[in-house]
This record gives structure tokens, sequence and C-alpha cells, in this order.
């Protein structure tokens, strides 16, 4: 055999193994892009029930009295209900890819599948974490501002957002915890952060603001007697 | 919470000794041994005086009293009563006292009396407040008689009263109920009313009684769902209402009690308010309104800047609640000098109404709509105390009407709030 002969020979071999592995691969792709197509589907109409769900459940009034709706404000996001919606459709979504992509075959892709599926039920719980943790954020520091106002006690407003920021960071932190991200990191900086803003309210209340500490103690307790003695108002 | 659940075996098995009566007298109490023996005194003489052929029986439905408030209520026997000589016992006055659950409750209190009514069969009942320490004998009849004779469903109260008490239910309570249901009740919100057996089967028939509402304000509701539900209302004069001492004056469960369980009823009764168009007057026995003008001693000044502080605090929790031309205008009105503040009538009546609706819509939680209402309160009152400073009693209740009359004209505007419209 000719050294033209062998050539033509391995040229036609490795043509005829290139046709066959198409010819393996291409069904696979065929069927990875209908999965895909199906998944765009599915995920299109998860999230128009879900939308309507949300609607009819007035839940942008509830992320509303959370103050999720303002802050989506600040940051130029839609409103919460639409974004949740399109949340479910991309995980929905990519989730289908991914099963697309496994019918491929890639070695290993099975492993990064099951962890993404794996990851979802704690992604989930992360977020419900967060958006009750802003729903109680809210409700509480608002009572407290009014309870505040309505005793009449000195900054009403400082009162409330420390309360606001304590249960943020502390559903912040509870949710990444969740997510397995930087417990540690996020568990030692909560700790700081409570702990400081502790000692530093200790700090000042009792050094710095010894003569409010007094006056609002002695208002508490020495002069509303005498003031409510004074006032002989009934309201009913 | 069930009929039978409220009463103890021990209180349903002294109910069956007393057997049916006609009249029952249920007198709500916790912590009341200084006060309660002197009330059951008069209750017993007006009974012997005015109704001596009645069976009669007073409950003390009791809220878990640490003195010896049910002792001194179970003491109390006919053979103990320094009656006059021409006071005879012809039948045997019965006198229990039962402990209800779930410590102390004007609601549970009502419950429990209207349960005991029924199963006593009671024609008559009257519910007396162990507060009032200078109760007459005649009260009883006073309230009893038109239930007993003229077949009244309802008899409230009328009192003579200082020119600056009760002045949440001149400024707001009897205002907003006369305008939105319609019927001209002084005293919305009774310490001391009677009602007839069939009127206190209707009430122990509705499904409140488990609710927060019912706990709190049990009273403002049963006015309220008398007018609602057509029943024969009336208003008695009593005589002068004494100040409580021990109750203390925070403004907050006060505004539970009354503002947010006729907030709460204006949802139930939505049909009813917003069909009605003016109020009508009610049958009145004896003097309708009777102002007594005694210096009473009020810090004006710090109502004044509770409220500039609340309007600037809560600025945030306004703004969800009232409208933007609102809350403007209260922010202007609390940038002026004290002696220059004046809170309008009908600023006022706006506030109001716009709070009323946003409770409706739960914008945000409904507890938290009635406390904010509480600073803008206390500048009407500012106001009030203001313009009536040396006012007589007249001139007192021709602003008063006044204020009436701006709840009624504004009424459309409440609808428009209510169903969302600009």
């Amino acid at each position: 055999m000719s050294e033209w002969q062998k050539f033509v020979s391995e040229l036609t071999q490795a043509t005829h193994e290139i046709v066959r592995s198409i010819a393996q691969f291409l069904p696979r792709l065929i069927w990875t892009l209908i999965i895909v197509l199906i998944g765009w589907v599915v995920a299109y109409i998860l999230k128009s029930i879900l939308r309507s769900i949300l609607r009819l459940v007035r839940f942008d009034k509830l992320s509303e009295h959370a103050g999720a709706a303002q802050l989506l404000k600040k940051a130029a996001l839609p409103s919460f209900s639409e974004l949740l919606s399109r949340f479910v459709f991309w995980v929905a979504w990519i989730g289908f890819i991914l099963i697309g992509v496994s019918v491929l075959g890639i070695v290993g892709m099975q492993e990064h599948v099951a962890r993404f599926f794996g990851f979802l039920p704690r992604l989930f719980a992360a977020l419900f974490v967060f958006f009750f943790g802003l729903l109680a954020s809210s409700f509480f520091s608002r009572a407290a501002l009014l309870a505040a106002v309505n005793a009449d006690l000195p900054s009403p407003r400082l009162i409330s957002s420390t309360i606001r920021t304590l249960i943020i960071v502390f559903s912040v932190s509870m949710g990444f915890e969740e997510l397995g991200l930087a417990e540690h990191t996020v568990l030692v900086a909560f700790s700081i952060v409570f702990g400081s803003l502790m000692l530093g309210l200790a700090l000042a209340f009792g050094l710095g603001g010894r003569d409010l500490a007094r006056r609002f103690l002695e208002r508490r307790f020495v002069h509303e007697k005498k003031e409510e003695k004074e006032d002989e108002l009934s309201p009913l | 919470m069930t009929e039978g659940s409220i009463l103890t075996d021990d209180f349903l098995r002294e109910l069956i000794n007393v057997g049916e009566v006609d009249i029952l007298i249920g007198v709500p109490t916790y912590n009341h041994a200084g006060t309660v023996g002197q009330v059951v005194q008069a209750i017993r003489t007006g009974l012997l005086k005015y109704f001596p052929r009645q069976r009669s029986v007073i409950i003390n439905a009791d809220g878990g009293s640490k003195d010896a408030t049910q002792e001194l209520v179970r003491a109390a026997s006919i053979s103990d009563l320094q009656h006059g000589p021409s006071l005879h016992a012809l039948r045997t006055l019965h006198s229990i006292s039962t402990q209800y659950p779930g410590g102390p409750a004007n609601g549970a209190a009502l419950h429990t009396v209207l349960a005991a009514a029924e199963l006593l069969r009671a024609t008559t009942c009257v519910v007396i407040s162990p507060d009032s320490t200078n109760i007459e004998p005649e009260w009883l009849e006073s309230l009893l008689r038109p239930v007993s004779r003229d077949g009244i469903d309802l008899v409230l109260p009328l009192y003579r009263r200082n020119k600056f008490d009760g002045l949440l239910v001149r400024n707001l309570v009897y205002p907003m109920t006369r305008a939105l249901y319609c019927k001209r009740v002084r005293e919305p919100y009774p310490a001391e009313f009677a009602f007839s057996g069939r009127l206190g089967g209707y009430f122990l028939g509705q499904e409140i009684w488990s609710q927060e509402v019912a706990r709190a304000g049990a009273e403002i509701y049963m006015t309220i769902s008398a007018i609602a539900g057509n029943f024969r209302l009336a208003q008695s004069f009593l005589g002068t209402k004494t100040r409580v001492d021990h109750v203390p004056a925070d403004l907050v469960p006060a505004m539970r009690q009354t503002v947010g369980v006729l907030f709460w009823s204006l949802e139930q009764n939505f049909s009813i308010w917003s069909a009605h168009p003016d109020s009508q007057p009610i049958p009145t026995i004896g003097a309708e309104h009777e102002v007594s003008l005694d210096p009473i001693r009020v810090n004006r000044k710090r109502l004044h800047q509770m409220f500039v502080h609340g309007v600037a605090e809560l600025e945030p929790v306004l703004e969800s609640i009232l409208s933007a031309p609102t809350l403007a205008e209260l922010q202007s009105a609390a940038s002026v000098a004290e002696e220059d503040f004046r809170y309008s009538n009908e600023l006022w009546v706006r506030t109001v109404y716009e709070f009323a609706a946003s409770h409706h819509k739960s914008v945000i939680s409904r507890d938290h709509i009635v406390q904010a209402l509480v600073p803008l309160y206390r500048g009407k009152t500012h106001t009030f105390l203001l313009e009536n400073q040396d006012a007589s009693a007249d001139e007192v209740e021709s602003n008063v009407e006044a204020l009436c009359l701006a709840f009624e004209r504004l009424k459309p505007y409440l609808l428009e709030k209510w169903d969302g419209r600009k």
C-alpha cells in the first residue's frame, strides 16, 4: 500500500468517525434543544402563574409594608412580585438547561446539575428568611417609633432605626448562614456589630449621656408623677 | 368562646339555684374593693325602692381581683342593708360573684353577664360600673324603667360632666358615630347602660366574643351593633359623672377601645353607614346635656409640644396614612407658635376620615394606625381647650355641635377615600 492510499484510508476512517460521532451527538443535541425549549415554556408558565397568584394575594402591598418596595424603588428595580416571578423563571429555565446539557453526556456535568438542584431549597429558605426579616424589621421599628412618640421619649427615630438595623443585620446573617456563604465571617461580623453596638450604647448612655440619662430617669419616675397630678384630663 | 366555657360549673350551679329573674344587674370588676361595696349598696337600695316586686339578681363578673372585691360582693345580702322604714324586701335579692377566665377585660365580663342573663331569662338587664361611687338609687330607675315600661332595647346614660372631661368622646367618638350611624348618642362608650333581654340575646349571638375587638371595646361595639340592628335606643340623664382617680390617663388604650373599635365597625357595617343621610335624635329622658365649669389643671403647652413632636417624628408613618395635602396642612399647623396654633374642625375631620379609610385599606398594621392618631388628637385637644377656656356651658355645646356638623358635612369625603378614589 502506497503512502497515498494509507493517507486516504486514515482520512476516510477519521471522517467516518467524525460522522459517526456527529450522528451519535446530533439526536442528543436536538434533545437538549427540545428540553431547553420546553424549559422556557414551563418557566414562562410558572412565571405567569406565580405573578397572578402574587397579584391576587396583594404581595406587593405586603412588600410595601415590609419596606422592601422602597428599597427596590431606590435601586431602580421592578416590584417585588415581578422580581420574584423573574427569579422563578430563571431558576426553572436554568434547571431545564442543566438537565438538557446533562443529556449531552459531558463528563462531570451530572454532578453539577445535582448540586444545583440541591442548592435550590437553601436559596429559597434564605430568600424567605430575608423577606420576613424585612417585614419584621419594618413592623417592630414602626411599633417602637409609635410607642416612643406616644410616651414622649427622646429620639424616637434613633430607637426605631436601631431596631430596624438590628433585625435586618440579624436576618441577613441568618440568610447567609442558610446559603452556606462565609458562615463564620458573617457570624463573627454579626457578633462584632451587635456587641459593639451594645457596648457603644452602654458607653454613650453611661458616660457621654450621664445628664441625659439622669434627666430621662427623672422624667420617667419623678417628674411624670408631678405632671400626671397637674394634668387632670380624662379622655373617656 | 362558647357560652358553656365562660360559665364555670360553680357559677352555673349558683345561677340554677337563683332560677328565672326579671332584672339582672351586671357589675364588672377588677380590684375594686375600695368602691364596689358602695356601688352594690346603691344598687340594692335602688332595687328595693323602685323594683321591690321584681325578681332580681346582681352578677359580679370579676377579672381575677387580688383584693377583697369578690368577697365584698358575695357578702352583700338583703339582711344587712341599711334601708329606710319605707323599703321592704318582697323578694330575695341574690348576689353572685364569679371569676371569668383570661384576665381582666370588659368584653369578657360583659360576655359573662350576657350568658347569665340568657340562662336566667332576664327581661331587663343593666350594667353598672364599679367606679361610679356617686351612683344614686335613682340611676337604676332611670336606666331600667324605659326598658321595662316603654319597650326600649338599649338605654344609654347622659351625665353632667366637666366641660374638659371625656374629650376623646366629645371630639371624635360622639361626632363620628353620630355622623356615620345617624343617631345622636352622646355616650356611645357607656360606663352604665340597660338593655332588654331581646337585645342581650342578639349581642350574645354575635360572633365577636373571641376577637380582640370585643375584649377591648365591647361597650361601643354594643351601641353600634344596636343601631345597626335597628333596635330601639334611648338615653337617660343620670347625674354627675365622677372622675376616676385610679384610671390611667394613657391615651393609647383609650384610643384602641373606642376609635379602634369604631374604625373596625365601619367595615362590618358599610352598607348601613354609607346609605344613611342625616343624623336623627333619639328619645331622651331628662336633660340632654349638662356641663359643669369647674376649673381643671391642664398643661396645654405640653399637649402642643407632643403634637409638634408627633407630627415631625411620625412623618414616615403619617405619609402612608394621610393624603399629601392633609399631611402638608398638619405640618404647616405644627410649625406655628403655640399661641397661634389652631387645629380646625375641617382639618381634624379630614384627618380622622383619612385614618378610617387607611384602617379599612390596612395600609399598615391597623393597631399602628390607631396609635398614630394619638399625637394628632393631642393637637385637637389643645385647640378645644383653648377655644373653650372661658366658654359657658352653651358655648361649649355649640362648639361640639359645630364639630358634629363638620363630621356630617364631610361624610362624602370618607366615602370617596373609602373607595380609594381621589
